[in-house]
């Protein structure tokens, strides 16, 4: 058995764990990424827009909390927020002085554009490609560090004791299939595990999410013991391409881009969905909006409507919206100056995540977590446009620094169960959780853990790490050998599911069908089988782990959905039109508990370090 | 490897999966309730695949994709396998192996993530050229579509290549910034708009190979930088952040014997490069700096 040790393993490859890395390395700590893809494959690569950043007079850090609070609908603690606008300068400034190629302005400092929900133009970009840059000048720093880099290693699980309590439970390493070769190889942490594996996609038909968005790091932390929090809020992006989910920037309707149905209506307008800024009202609106029209039958083929920018004419477009041209051409078939774009909202955006504090720790001791995967909670009930390429930066250095155990500044964020406020209780037509859980000796595929001993508690870290890499090879071992279902049938009705009842719209009745849609793929799931019978990159394999990370984590959000009975942000219930500020202003928490998982909810944080942010009714 | 071998045809079995039921603790109506949604859903499933199937009878699109895998029986040879799949207006070929590998054959192998021409994972040889799987509209190509791995690289399965080499050359020109008077945490650099449009084009390499995979002189010569790496040079060569003397340090890597003077300009890389970068007029640029930055010396 190959076990690689070093001080701080970072899981994900992406700006966060990149900048996870640098930080620790920094720290003076031996440094290994661990990824299933080659770093500048990561999904941060996507990132159009920029990163928010107080950086010149007139503008400040204040401002900038004051705005992500707001966005946030009330949802997001003000340490994390604090926190990410005090840092994102610093932060911002350190990838210029690392050579990142940002815009600039005509007296050579780096531009800054007005961004939605902004009240100072403070979105620092490069061009329209500002995560590209972003994620590729943190790795030409890895290179020079000479930091060790796993690519194409799929980390399958975490190396944790089994204390009863998550906050006794420790942390010694992950569990890594090298996808080149078929070898499962253990992971040793002398310090801490850093989790950056970013979004969740893929539990969804239709995201701008890459196919490796399947929040593999999230679902591991979660059946680790770590909470999940605020899983329900997820925010869509209203104008995608049908076919592949491609974004198309809001910029097209900021240029004036049009929205049309089948009747030719200019329905933001003639359906009075925005009567004063239309097109430009604010993303969760226009979703709904598109939505409505094609649930009524004005849909074209009732699936998508109409962004049609022609009107522009050639040279506008082609000055500003250039990219946007490429796009549609290459992804929809569809030049955008002869015809109207197809346009239909799409997965984006994930605020939920691992919970953390503003340190980025868990619950459980040497697990941390950054970026897209976690939820510290920045973004609350929904995300400023601008607002996630600072968090990897501010919080991919933060859990870096203090896995390594360097840093040691408290934090005022609490984690676990311990932070609990008040149980949850819903009312579910199946029991969620692994099938036939009665304790923690059935595995979700099929195979029985009764064999590998007691229970871990102050065993040394190799043992840990060595029960953590019998456990996956016999998973894989298991799933190779035995004839059974393709995850790939399985994964097709867990995004229909998600994409019909967990989507912009959501009710009662339909989030509970899509709970007993997701039991059904577990109960399935428990045959699933791999026919590749290759050891030699087996993709086969890693997407039907994947699989079952969607499951867990897909079941954590509609269980969140469901229990919150109100209408905040990107959460929009039918029953409950109202944001309910006397009952809601709480955290949702599913924690996994041995595989029944647990709701319960934890405080807001609105107290800064100066003032207390007093909700206030968002209209922009 | 050569990929000129024989073709054969790919039968595409399915099997309706059998699943079983626990009820547990569930109540006796509760239990029937969900066996009849599930027998339901389980109809619904049949009648899309009966759909797609429909589908395969109207518009389709064959691909003859290579396949390897070198401890696989029957897959040692290389060989093609033919994939008959439903067309539709904006499908690409990326789109299509999905297709195949989902509903056909789950062992087909190929790289593939962002779907939107940023990550560099799915460069191939599509129709006898290096293109983006995710980039590349079947409505563009003549039918049948021939997908096979990057030539000039190691095929390690089916459309997977041995990226090794590729990076190895990235990382020989040092492709990191090295600006040496960075002044407070809080204050940038300062470049021109001009600056940073004459290096704008080369930073928008996504690594994906297709130039190198193109490339002649590279194909002959292992230790020929090859055009990704030289750009990656430029773009920090032209950065009038970093000093006169990194750059001094830039150009005498790249005018070594396998740097740039090995370059032919045959426009090879230029043509086949997604993110449209003049990879060969940046190696040409960097002829002449080198040129003229000898003459400084004499």
């Amino acid at each position: 058995m190959a076990i690689h040790e070093h001080d701080v393993i970072v899981v994900g490859a992406g700006g966060a764990g990149l900048r996870a890395a640098i930080a620790a390395q920094e720290e003076g700590a031996d440094v290994a990424l661990v990824s299933k893809l080659h770093p500048v494959r990561s999904h941060t690569g996507a990132a159009e827009g920029g990163i928010n950043a107080a950086l010149r007079e007139g503008d400040s850090w204040e401002d900038h909390a004051y705005d992500t609070m707001k966005g946030s609908d009330y949802l997001g603690d003000a340490p994390a927020i604090e926190t990410l606008c005090q840092d994102s300068p610093r932060e911002t400034m350190q990838l210029e002085h690392w050579g990142m190629a940002f815009s600039r302005d005509d007296d050579g400092r780096v531009s800054q554009r007005p961004f939605g929900g902004l009240s100072f133009p403070r979105t620092t970009y490069a061009g329209a490609e500002t995560g590209h840059h972003l994620l590729h000048t943190m790795y030409q720093q890895v290179i020079k560090r000479g930091i060790r880099v796993y690519d194409e290693h799929y980390v399958m699980n975490l190396a944790v004791t089994d204390h009863d309590d998550p906050e006794d439970r420790q942390c010694y390493g992950c569990v890594a299939y090298d996808i080149k070769t078929g070898d499962v190889n253990g992971f040793t942490a002398n310090d801490g595990v850093v989790i950056a594996t970013g979004g969740t996609g893929q539990m969804y038909d239709h995201t701008t999410n890459a196919v490796a968005n399947t929040g593999d790091g999230a679902a591991m932390a979660y059946r680790a013991g770590a909470p999940l929090e605020d899983m329900e809020f997820v925010q869509f992006h209203p104008t995608t391409l049908p076919s592949t989910g491609v974004l198309i920037t809001e910029g097209v309707r900021g240029e004036g881009g049009i929205l049309y149905n089948t009747e030719g209506e200019r329905f933001m307008f003639e359906r009075g969905y925005a009567n004063n800024v239309g097109e430009l009202a604010s993303r969760d609106v226009v979703a709904r909006a598109e939505l409505t029209e094609i649930n009524e039958g004005r849909g074209f083929e009732d699936d998508h409507v109409l962004l049609d920018m022609r009107h522009l004419g050639e040279e506008r477009i082609t000055d500003r919206l250039e990219n946007i041209i490429h796009l549609s051409k290459d992804f929809e078939g569809v030049d955008p100056l002869e015809e109207p774009m197809r346009v239909k909202p799409g997965q984006h955006y994930e605020m939920g995540g691992i919970e953390t504090d503003e340190n980025g720790a868990t619950c459980i001791d040497g697990l941390y977590a950054a970026g897209e995967c976690a939820c510290v909670s920045v973004h609350g009930a929904n995300r400023l446009g601008g607002n996630a390429l600072p968090e990897l930066i501010v919080f991919g250095a933060r859990a870096g620094r203090h896995a390594a155990r360097r840093d040691r500044a408290e934090a005022r964020i609490e984690t676990g169960p311990s932070a609990k406020s008040e149980d949850g209780s819903i009312d579910t037509p199946v029991t969620p959780g692994e099938v036939g859980a009665t304790g923690e000796d059935v595995v979700a595929d099929g195979g029985s853990r009764a064999a590998d001993g007691g229970a871990l508690l102050d065993a040394p870290a190799g043992e840990v790490v060595e029960r953590a890499v019998e456990r996956e090879r016999a998973r894989v071992e298991r799933l190779m050998e035995r004839e059974g279902v393709n995850h790939a049938e399985i994964r097709g009705d867990l995004q229909k599911s998600m994409t019909d009842h967990v989507n912009v719209f959501r009710q009662e009745e339909g989030l509970k069908q899509a709970l007993e849609d997701i039991h059904e793929c577990r109960e399935r799931y428990r045959d699933v089988a791999v026919s590749d019978p290759s050891r030699t990159y087996n993709t086969d394999i890693i997407q039907t782990i994947e699989t079952r990370n969607l499951i867990d984590l897909a079941e954590a959000l509609t269980m969140g959905a469901l229990a919150r009975t109100e209408f905040r942000g990107a959460h929009w219930r039918k029953e409950h039109q109202e944001r309910k500020d006397d009952e809601w202003i709480k955290h949702t928490i599913v924690q996994w508990n041995g595989g029944r998982p647990e709701l319960y909810y934890k405080p807001v944080i609105l107290e800064g370090e100066e003032k207390t942010y007093e909700p206030k009714v968002r209209s922009y | 490897m050569s990929t000129q071998i024989t073709e054969r045809e790919e039968e595409s079995t399915e099997s309706e999966p059998e699943t079983e039921t626990e009820a547990g603790a569930e109540t006796a109506p509760a239990r029937q309730r969900r066996m009849d949604e599930k027998r339901r859903r389980a109809a619904d499933r049949e009648t899309e695949r009966e759909r797609e199937r429909a589908g395969i009878e109207g518009d389709t699109r064959t691909l003859k994709v290579f396949r390897y895998d070198p401890e696989v029986e029957g897959k040692e040879e290389p060989r093609f396998d033919e994939f008959t799949v439903p067309y539709r207006k904006g499908m690409t070929v990326l789109d299509a192996l999905i297709y195949a590998r989902d509903h056909y054959d789950s062992s087909l192998t190929f790289r593939h993530s962002c779907r939107q021409a940023i990550c560099g994972s799915d460069a191939f040889f599509i129709n006898g050229s290096q293109r983006l799987g995710c980039k590349t509209q079947l409505s563009d190509l003549s039918n049948p579509v021939r997908v096979e791995p990057l030539p000039h690289q190691e095929v390690v399965k089916d459309l997977v290549v041995d990226m090794q080499h590729f990076y190895d050359q990235m990382d020989a020109v040092e492709p990191y910034f090295q600006g040496d008077d960075v002044p407070g945490e809080l204050e940038e650099q300062r470049q021109s708009r001009e600056n940073r449009e004459k290096i704008k084009m080369s930073t928008r390499c996504i690594w994906c190979g297709a130039c190198m995979s193109s490339c002649n002189i590279a194909a002959g010569n292992n230790d020929y930088l090859g055009p990704a790496a030289i750009n990656k040079a430029y773009q920090f060569a032209m950065d009038e952040r970093e000093g006169e003397a990194v750059k001094q340090e830039r150009l005498e890597i790249l005018e070594q014997e396998q740097g740039v003077w090995r370059c032919q300009t045959q426009f090879s890389c230029t043509e086949v490069c997604p993110k449209d970068i003049p990879l060969t007029e940046h190696i040409q640029e960097l002829k002449r700096e080198a040129v003229k930055n000898n003459l400084k010396f004499w």
